[in-house]
């Protein structure tokens, strides 16, 4: 640890430029010649295309010209795809429907795209679009996953009769359904998870550039893995040679998940840069954003939660239907079967878990994951169960946690996971102390004086993350590997590139990836850059999803520069006619342990591109590259309680306090940990207060702009509690676990327990209104 | 087409745009300042604020036309010779920014909110004033915390000026 080393409270390098309007982000791109792309979308859920007339449209001022789904289907474009394959229980694969670019014959959702408008500014896209004549056939339509599952439903895919995707199940249904008959007691619950826009605060954008000399591609993108969508529009989508197309992830304004996908506009904006000869760029506004990001969570469930007399916890049962709305999105699959189920163990001991998961089309946008994918779905679920099984059984929540923590590790659950480290006693205790949990029938008289209502709550979440190990994801289906790669490349003058397959959308890596290698060097952290996102740089890479970027991202770093390191020590020894096992290397300078000589980094350096004095038979240079794949998943864990005061008049809700006490395993940058919670508990409190997609029976979207669909803002939130709990991880070698879903995965059920106590009502669903609130105080009475 | 000149930054600069042509779009295409940026479109977000007149406004609720002859300060415009503004450095010292995309317009809310209530400014009151800006990254904890250290920045530098 030092100054800027690892564990050091350093402010972002990143930051000078964002705070002077200097970041570079997608839609900021100029090339010349570029014009403006406008896409014509779906105002039906569910419909025929019959005709399409771009006849007058292709005479309107400005129009270069307007291209449709035939059109691209004739060059060969291929369909987009889900990347993970998932087979249902009697072993039949997934039921994916084709999605096509530009949609040909059906539409399945408001906004599924259907033409392209190319033309010499934007507003003449967007006129020239009103003048393109649909003729559409509108069919019957089904939003709601409970409808579409209702025989006689709207069928939407002809490969996927019912709409049923897949039927999969995990765990011991048998011995589920013993534990659960032999109980002492069993709290039974049914439990939504509210469907969420992800909203990252930059649009998505692309700008597809075709070089019809080098018959090559350039397509800048919102992205958080341009890697990937390079290897998909290259090997699935047909869209050109990987050698051909070069992706550029530049400065991205947030992501949340929702940019992990290749999406049918960067296929179409790159074709149509070839069609027309002109680069092209696309911009959503907001209004697209809702229609046509992936939106997440939306389950339902019925849980059962099985005790023995002595309130530990026999066996856990859960049946979910999961929408993932008209298509399969890239890893749509993953998110309710292996990023969910395989956390349902919890913090808790459970000798037996069976958990069925249907998955379903409906006529909504396809849903994929939004940050903590799946394991936010899995801790509400059972913090509310459990919660709930405290109330019946009449113990206080945390004496029923603490009955049922997993104490020893490494633990292995029912569900596939095995825990590497934790203590989540720890942080309940922390959290518990944070909150004066004790003085808390003090506040609620005090409260009762003043006739409001008080509750408090608590949530103790687990997540995996660092995903993954790459053989394993594979063998659950898992399309890709989930490695990382680093390249450290050092100059001839001793400073340091060092090229990332992560991506960095706010996390800021620029400044945390640096620090690891300031402080392994001993060198300024201004002499390091970091350098992402573009895959004519950087090798290859998986990107930043899932808080993979510190335990699996940097540990690749590590790798590259142990490789860096040896070589280094090795030109030293040879220069200082030392034996190369008493190089050690400490601020800026490789030394002989135990003398006083010394050369400094940048000598080595300089040695090393000079080559005028190498070691015998050594190359020149000094850059190494490494790939790191993961041993396991990591666990990052923790407990959060929230306080709230509820108006029964208004059903309005106030939180007085919400504690975070999280276990990350090591901390690059205490600064940065604590920015990435503060964010989680934004998204998870927006959840489940304020948050929730609407769409009508008939498929149009309700919540389609900032002024429908309620984003958290300043005077909504409190200021956070906040502390850590760390027990380094065994699994990689800066033992990190990871810290960017947390806060959204904790939040949700801390607060709707504290809401439930407050009310005495445990019926109460998110996002918890007031108006909801106000229902259910009064459904109480 | 209809000419529009702005003061912009302390510079003067004119374009042509079509009379629909929103502020914010004018200076993103025309002047090239694509620091101010556009995250919705219901005014509700606030990332395309700037300064006119000295007022912070929402540059996408304003036609270019409309705000011709007036005095603007974007982003770009905030720091002085490479030093950054009270409000600037506060962000970077207290990691008031993630992404960054909602940045911009959340610094120039803050240097006029900061502007109208110097000195006296709390969380509740900073809280308040932020409900047209939104952030998704933040959770707004450490933009409060930048907001409130510039502006006791900014008093004490004041009350020694005195």
């Amino acid at each position: 640890m030092g100054v800027e080393g690892i564990g050091a409270r350093v402010t972002r390098k990143e930051d000078k430029r964002f705070l002077t309007g200097k970041g570079r982000y997608t839609d900021d791109m100029t090339v010349p010649g570029m014009k403006y792309a406008y896409f014509i979308r779906s105002p039906h859920a569910h419909a025929k295309i019959v005709n399409i007339d771009v006849s007058a449209a292709k005479s309107m001022p400005g129009v270069i010209d307007v291209l449709d789904g035939k059109e691209l289907q004739a060059d060969g474009i291929g369909n987009l795809i889900c990347g993970w394959m998932i087979h249902s229980k009697d072993g039949s694969p997934m039921k994916m429907g084709a999605w096509r670019p530009l949609a040909i014959d059906t539409v399945r959702y408001v906004g599924d795209a259907v033409a392209i408008v190319v033309a010499d500014t934007s507003g003449e896209a967007r006129d020239a679009a009103e003048a393109v004549v649909i003729d559409y056939d509108v069919l019957p339509a089904v939003a709601d996953v409970t409808a579409a599952m209702r025989a006689g439903a709207p069928q939407l895919h002809p490969e996927a009769p019912g709409n049923l995707i897949f039927d999969w199940q995990i765990g011991d249904p048998d011995a589920a359904d013993r534990a659960i008959a032999s109980a002492a007691h069993v709290t039974e619950i049914d439990i939504v998870n509210n469907r969420l826009s992800p909203n990252p605060m930059e649009p998505r954008a692309t700008l597809g550039i075709y070089d019809s000399a080098e018959d090559h591609y350039t397509c800048y993108t919102t992205s958080q893995n341009p890697h990937v969508a390079r290897l998909v529009m290259s090997a699935f989508y047909n869209v050109a040679p990987e050698n051909k197309l070069r992706v550029i992830a530049p400065d991205v304004g947030g992501g949340f998940g929702s940019k992990i996908y290749i999406y049918p506009e960067e296929i179409v904006c790159l074709w149509a840069s070839k069609k027309t000869n002109v680069p092209v760029k696309w911009t959503s506004d907001r209004t697209e954003a809702f229609l046509t990001d992936a939106h997440g969570r939306d389950h339902i469930s019925k849980v059962r939660m099985a005790f023995d007399a002595d309130h530990r916890i026999t066996a856990l049962k859960v049946d979910t239907i999961a929408n993932l709305g008209a298509y399969m999105s890239l890893f749509s699959s993953a998110v309710p079967t292996y990023l969910y189920a395989t956390l349902l163990s919890g913090q808790y001991a459970i000798p037996t878990i069976h958990a069925n998961v249907r998955t379903v089309y409906t006529n909504t946008v396809p849903v994929d994951a939004y940050r903590g994918a799946g394991r936010p779905e899995a801790t509400y679920l059972l913090e509310r169960t459990i919660e709930t099984a405290a109330r019946e059984l009449g113990l206080s929540p945390a004496e029923l946690r603490r009955k049922n923590f997993i104490r020893s590790f490494p633990y292995q659950t029912p569900v596939i996971m095995n825990y590497d480290a934790g203590n989540y006693e720890a942080s309940l205790d922390a959290a518990m102390q944070a909150a004066d949990w004790n003085g808390f029938s003090a506040r609620r008289a005090n409260s009762e004086a003043r006739g409001k209502k008080r509750g408090i709550g608590m949530s103790c979440y687990i997540e995996a993350c660092g995903i993954a190990p790459s053989a394993a994801v594979g063998s659950l289906g898992a399309g890709v590997g989930l490695w990382e790669s680093a390249e450290v490349r050092v100059n001839a003058v001793g400073t340091i590139e060092v090229l990332t397959g992560s991506h960095s959308h706010g996390q800021g890596h620029e400044t945390t990836f640096a620090q690891l290698v300031a402080g392994r060097l001993g060198v300024p952290i201004e002499s390091i850059n970091i350098v992402h996102g573009d895959t004519d740089k950087v090798q290859m890479g998986m990107g930043t999803y899932g808080s993979r970027s510190g335990a699996v991202g940097m540990s690749a770093i590590v790798k590259a520069l142990d490789k860096v390191e040896a070589k280094a020590k090795k030109i030293a020894a040879h220069l200082m006619e030392a034996s190369e096992e008493d190089i050690v290397i400490e601020n800026g300078e490789l030394k002989v342990a135990g003398t006083d000589k010394a050369v400094p980094w940048f000598q080595v350096a300089l040695a090393s591109y000079t080559a005028h004095n190498l070691p015998s038979g050594m190359e020149p240079g000094l850059k190494e590259t490494a790939f790191y794949d993961p041993s396991n998943f990591t666990f990052p864990a923790g407990c959060y309680i929230a306080e709230v005061e509820v108006d029964p008049e208004t059903g309005e809700t106030d939180i007085i306090q919400f504690v975070a006490a999280d276990d990350f395993g090591n901390i690059i940058n205490p600064l940065i940990v604590e920015g990435q919670v503060h964010g989680g508990l934004a998204q998870g409190i927006g959840q489940a207060l304020l948050e929730a997609v609407h769409y009508d029976e008939n498929g149009q979207l309700l919540t389609a702009s900032f002024m429908d669909y309620a984003m958290p803002r300043a005077d909504d939130l409190p200021s956070f509690k906040l502390s850590h709990q760390n027990t380094p991880c065994p699994s990689n070698p800066l033992g990190i676990k990871g810290c960017g879903e947390a806060g959204a995965i904790g939040s949700p059920p801390a607060l709707i327990n504290a809401i439930t106590d407050a009310i005495g009502n445990n019926r109460l669903t998110m996002p918890a209104t007031s108006m909801k609130v106000w229902q259910a105080i009064h459904a109480a009475h | 087409m209809t000419k529009v000149t702005l003061t912009v930054n302390g510079r003067t600069m004119s374009g042509e745009c079509e009379d629909r042509t929103l502020l914010v779009h004018f200076i993103r295409e025309k002047l090239g300042l694509t620091g101010t940026h556009v995250g919705c479109d219901t005014t509700q977000c606030g990332a395309c604020v700037i300064h006119m007149d000295g007022r912070s406004v929402k540059s996408c609720s304003i036609l270019a036309v409309q705000a011709s002859g007036s005095t603007i300060t974007t982003i770009e415009g905030l720091a002085s010779q490479g030093e950054l503004h009270p409000v600037q450095a506060a962000f970077k010292e207290h990691h008031g920014l993630q992404c960054g995309f909602c940045t911009p317009g959340m610094v120039m809310t803050a240097v006029d909110m900061i502007n109208r209530h110097g000195g006296s400014l709390t969380e509740e009151k900073v809280r308040t004033e932020l409900d047209g800006n939104i952030c998704r990254c933040t959770g707004y904890h450490n933009i409060v915390k930048a907001i409130l250290a510039a502006d006791a920045e900014m008093a004490s530098g004041r009350q020694a000026a005195e």
